[in-house]
């Protein structure tokens, strides 16, 4: 493999950082890989720390992505526990927060992102959570006992899926979320009146459009000040409300950044031999024809593909549409697409039967699905919006025609 | 310790020691069986741990709920043996089950 890079360095031991080296050993790299990340794990999963993990089903290794062994058996130098504190593109280093610098002929930045905070007082108490890593969720399972009050802020995938799990668990559940439903940045209406009465009736306190003023207590959070005067007592926050892309390093090594680091088709940044990939990467996203940035398993992996593949010069993975999933309670919603820019919605099947689905279109097209309960209208329904078929609504929404019809009928 | 043999598309088998309560796929990312990708680490929303299983335990392994079976839509060359293996979990009359990895998860 004559010109290809002898040293690749990846920040980042998440899912993206992991798959750009699995896909490097796997594509016969022979060059040295290290693979940098600040958390104590090795890369490991993060859909289920708000779900089975949080539930207590799964021990921490079980989230591994490889077992602990296949780092020294592929030569891939994993080093945990340690921060990158900054990247020389002239010299082509790391500088490390403990430890010496590392060399890399090509970088692959795979930072991730991290949870905002609330500006508000008391964001700081002992017992104001947020969660992201292995161990914030092992601190809030030390609070998530049955009887406990938590608070959940934020009725995004993680808020409601952590209130799920509490609610299951026998807690006291509240949800406060600013906007008038829930889901609101991932979902259609439809799904969010759904998901708003389906946690309502596992005895939830759901509140939309909520103001938070901030949290009482003396060192550990007490309770929950709301606009208006109205304290919520708790014993547990926790806190969802988005995360925010980690770009200092890359804004500080002079690499474009907007809201995220800017790459290319091939996961390039503004510097030819520095790639982006994961949470932080402001990417094509080419089955909509406009840039941004995607917060999923889907875009880590495809990312971490994308840049080894560029890096060693071979053809990338076969580009998917953004898929994501949230267990919540016995249900099960998949998404296929985007559906911001939706001007029209089908709603397939009966919300009240626990199994239907919302189809977006844009100029008849379908651009987006949400499932649930529905694994053959999310299945066709990628389909759909990978080739941005044109489907009647009409024939969506008829349920006595199949979806492998309705599949069939649009690819001829 | 139910034993599990993985046989890649070029017809090497690999065998391993399974635990109880996990599941095939689980099992093949524990001990580096190439040819299962799992995306999506077993939530049965990727369809990227395809396996076919052998005859001799089809009737055993049972057949995919609805969901994998829809999920199976999604994977190439799906047979009649098809499962996905995050939904199949091993459990002591699955003692020497045999599963094939497909040539490509995608």
């Amino acid at each position: 493999m004559s010109g290809a890079p002898q040293r690749i360095a990846i920040i980042g031991a998440g899912q993206a950082g992991g798959q750009a080296a699995y896909s490097l050993r796997q594509a016969g790299f022979e060059g040295a890989i290290t693979l940098v990340g600040d958390e104590p794990a090795p890369p490991y999963q993060r859909p289920p720390l708000s779900k089975a993990y949080l539930k207590g089903e799964l021990e921490a290794e079980r989230l591994f992505l490889k077992p602990l062994e296949y780092y020294p058996e592929h030569n891939i130098d994993l080093i945990t526990g340690n921060a990158a504190k900054k990247i020389d593109l002239a010299s082509r280093q790391i500088e490390m927060a403990s430890g010496p610098s590392i060399a890399w002929d090509k970088l692959v930045i795979a930072t991730g992102a991290r949870p905002r905070k609330l500006p508000v007082p008391g964001a700081d108490l002992e017992g104001v959570l947020e969660l992201r890593t292995l161990s914030d969720v092992d601190k809030l399972k030390w609070s998530a006992v049955k009887g406990a009050r938590m608070v959940v802020v934020g009725a995004g995938y993680i808020g409601l899926e952590a209130a799920a799990v509490g609610a299951q668990l026998g807690l006291h559940v509240t949800i406060l979320e600013a906007m008038p439903q829930v889901l609101s940045r991932v979902a259609g209406p439809e799904i969010g009146v759904f998901y708003t009465r389906t946690h309502r009736e596992a005895g939830t306190d759901v509140r939309l459009g909520a103001k938070l003023e901030g949290f009482e207590g003396q060192g550990h959070v007490s309770g929950v000040r709301l606009a208006g005067g109205e304290v919520i007592p708790c014993d547990v926050v926790l806190v969802g409300v988005g995360v925010l892309p980690n770009l200092e390093l890359a804004l500080e090594a002079g690499l474009t950044c907007g809201n995220g680091i800017v790459v290319n088709a091939q996961g390039q940044t503004s510097h030819p031999d520095v790639y982006a990939a994961g949470d932080v990467a402001w990417r094509p996203l080419v089955h909509y024809g406009r840039d941004g940035r995607l917060e999923s398993v889907h875009n880590a992996i495809e990312g971490g593909k994308i840049a080894a593949a560029s890096m060693l010069g071979g053809p990338g993975p076969a580009l998917e549409v953004p898929w994501f999933w949230s267990d919540q309670f016995d249900l099960k919603l998949q998404t296929a697409g985007l559906w911001t820019g939706a001007d029209a919605q089908v709603i397939r099947g009966d919300a009240q039967s626990r199994a239907f689905a919302v189809f977006y279109l844009k100029e008849g097209r379908v651009i987006a699905v949400d499932a649930v309960n529905s694994a053959p209208e999310y299945v066709v329904g990628r389909k759909l919006v990978a080739a941005k078929a044109a489907v009647a609504p009409a024939e969506l929404a008829d349920k006595s025609i199949s979806m492998k019809d309705i599949g069939a009928r649009a690819a001829s | 310790m139910p034993k599990i043999t993985y046989i890649d598309s070029s017809g090497k088998e690999r065998q391993v020691e399974g635990k109880n309560g996990m599941t095939v796929m689980e099992t093949a990312i524990k001990h580096n069986i190439p040819g299962i990708d799992a995306d999506c680490g077993g939530a049965c929303a990727c369809a990227t741990c395809h396996v076919y299983v052998d005859e001799a335990f089809t009737a055993k392994v049972g057949k995919p709920s609805a969901m994998e079976q829809s999920m199976l839509d999604f994977a190439e060359n799906v047979k009649e043996n098809s499962r996905l293996s995050c939904q199949i979990k091993i459990r002591d009359d699955l003692d020497g089950l045999k599963v094939t990895t497909p040539e490509s998860q995608h």
